[in-house]
């Protein structure tokens, strides 16, 4: 409220939200690239395997990552598989 | 049991240097034997800082490579008696440095002083490496500013990955100290606030350091801030962060403007 009131005297922008804003975003992608703990590998190989089982991976298009929240973390997987997977996979079953 | 205590921050010109030199002769002020060790190897300048700059004879390289023996390099402050000042060498390079060369230093330092306070170079190369690397504890020196905040936190990881303490499966007690805070521009929204710093990078506060002239003048002659005007703010401010680092229990004081809120509204306007 006192933020607002000086911000309507002075007319300027607080820019200090913005601030925090950006960092939060920027370090929580920061410390997921730095802090790839071995968990991560393992979780990324092993989805990679079980996936590949059914549908053929460029396996640089498997992200595996975590966010930690306060309250909640959220473990997000990210697979970018080509258009075509599904007639690949009956093909090869034809073939099979 | 002697301390450890890094003074980094990633980023340069934040005041690792002055911190290091304030809260040294702090400590020292309050009866503690302290040694302030500059690892800004090619680039020192805590000698300047600490008025010692035509005293160095032998410096941190030599007493890695055991040309010179530790007493023949330290250097006992004039004011304290009980302040010494290792310096770093202006001319070597860094890679002169080896991790066992600096253990066994810090070893034989552990066993002369109460504080060991290594001033880190910027940067997380191998120079800020190695002045972690031994580290109990470690002050994180921050600006009320995007880049610096983000530095720190890089450091902060490194300090809980790339220590010997880490690599022990120990943590290092971590402190945010925040310097050049200024009181004005905080009240007015410019600039990142105390707790969105803190709880952004998940570290408890040590100090909060006002920006002020007073600092400047410090080490235009070569006196560490806390002796040069103890009565300023930023040495009050240093003084109570340097007894919280002996575990005491100091009421935190945000610095505040000085001009009451009439005065900053009328300023305001005529502004």
């Amino acid at each position: 409220m006192s933020m607002r009131l000086l911000r309507l005297f002075g007319g300027r922008e607080a820019t200090a939200p913005v601030a925090r804003e950006r960092l939060q975003i920027l370090l929580s992608h920061e410390r997921g690239l730095l802090g790839q703990s071995d968990l991560l590998v393992t979780l990324r190989e092993e989805i990679l395997a079980v996936v590949s089982k059914h549908i053929q991976l460029d396996p640089d298009k498997v992200i595996v990552k975590l966010d930690r929240g306060k309250t909640v973390s959220t473990l997000e997987v990210d697979i970018e598989v080509p258009n075509n997977f599904d007639k690949k996979v009956s093909e090869r079953r034809m073939a099979g | 049991m002697a301390k450890v205590l890094v003074v980094t921050s990633g980023k340069g010109g934040v005041g690792k240097t002055t911190t290091t030199a304030a809260l040294g002769a702090a400590l020292a002020q309050s009866g503690q034997n302290v040694v302030v060790v500059d690892f800004d190897v090619g680039l020192r300048n805590l000698d300047l800082v600490m008025g010692a700059e035509r005293r160095v004879v032998f410096d941190l390289i030599n007493v890695v490579q055991g040309v010179a023996k530790l007493p023949q390099a330290l250097i006992r402050d004039k004011r304290l008696e009980n302040l010494w000042l290792l310096p770093a060498s202006q001319t070597r390079d860094k890679d002169a440095l080896t991790d066992e060369g600096v253990g066994r230093v810090i070893d034989e330092l552990r066993s002369r002083f109460d504080w060991i306070l290594c001033d880190s170079p910027a940067g997380i190369e191998r120079g800020a490496t190695l002045a972690m690397r031994f580290a109990d504890e470690a002050i994180i020196v921050t600006n009320p500013e995007v880049s610096s905040v983000r530095d720190s936190d890089r450091i902060i990881g490194m300090l809980d990955s790339k220590t010997v303490r880490a690599e022990r499966g120990e943590r290092v007690e971590k402190h945010i100290l925040i310097t050049r805070y200024d009181p004005a521009r905080a009240a007015r929204g410019e600039m990142l606030n105390i707790d969105d710093i803190l709880e952004i990078l998940a570290t408890p506060l040590l100090g909060i350091i006002p920006e002020s002239q007073d600092v400047l003048k410090a080490s235009n002659v070569g006196t560490p801030v806390t002796l040069n005007n103890a009565d300023s703010a930023p040495a009050r401010a240093y003084t109570d962060a340097s007894r919280r680092l002996m575990g005491e229990e100091v009421a935190m004081v945000v610095p505040a403007e000085r001009k009451g809120f009439m005065d900053r509204l009328l300023g305001r306007r005529a502004a």
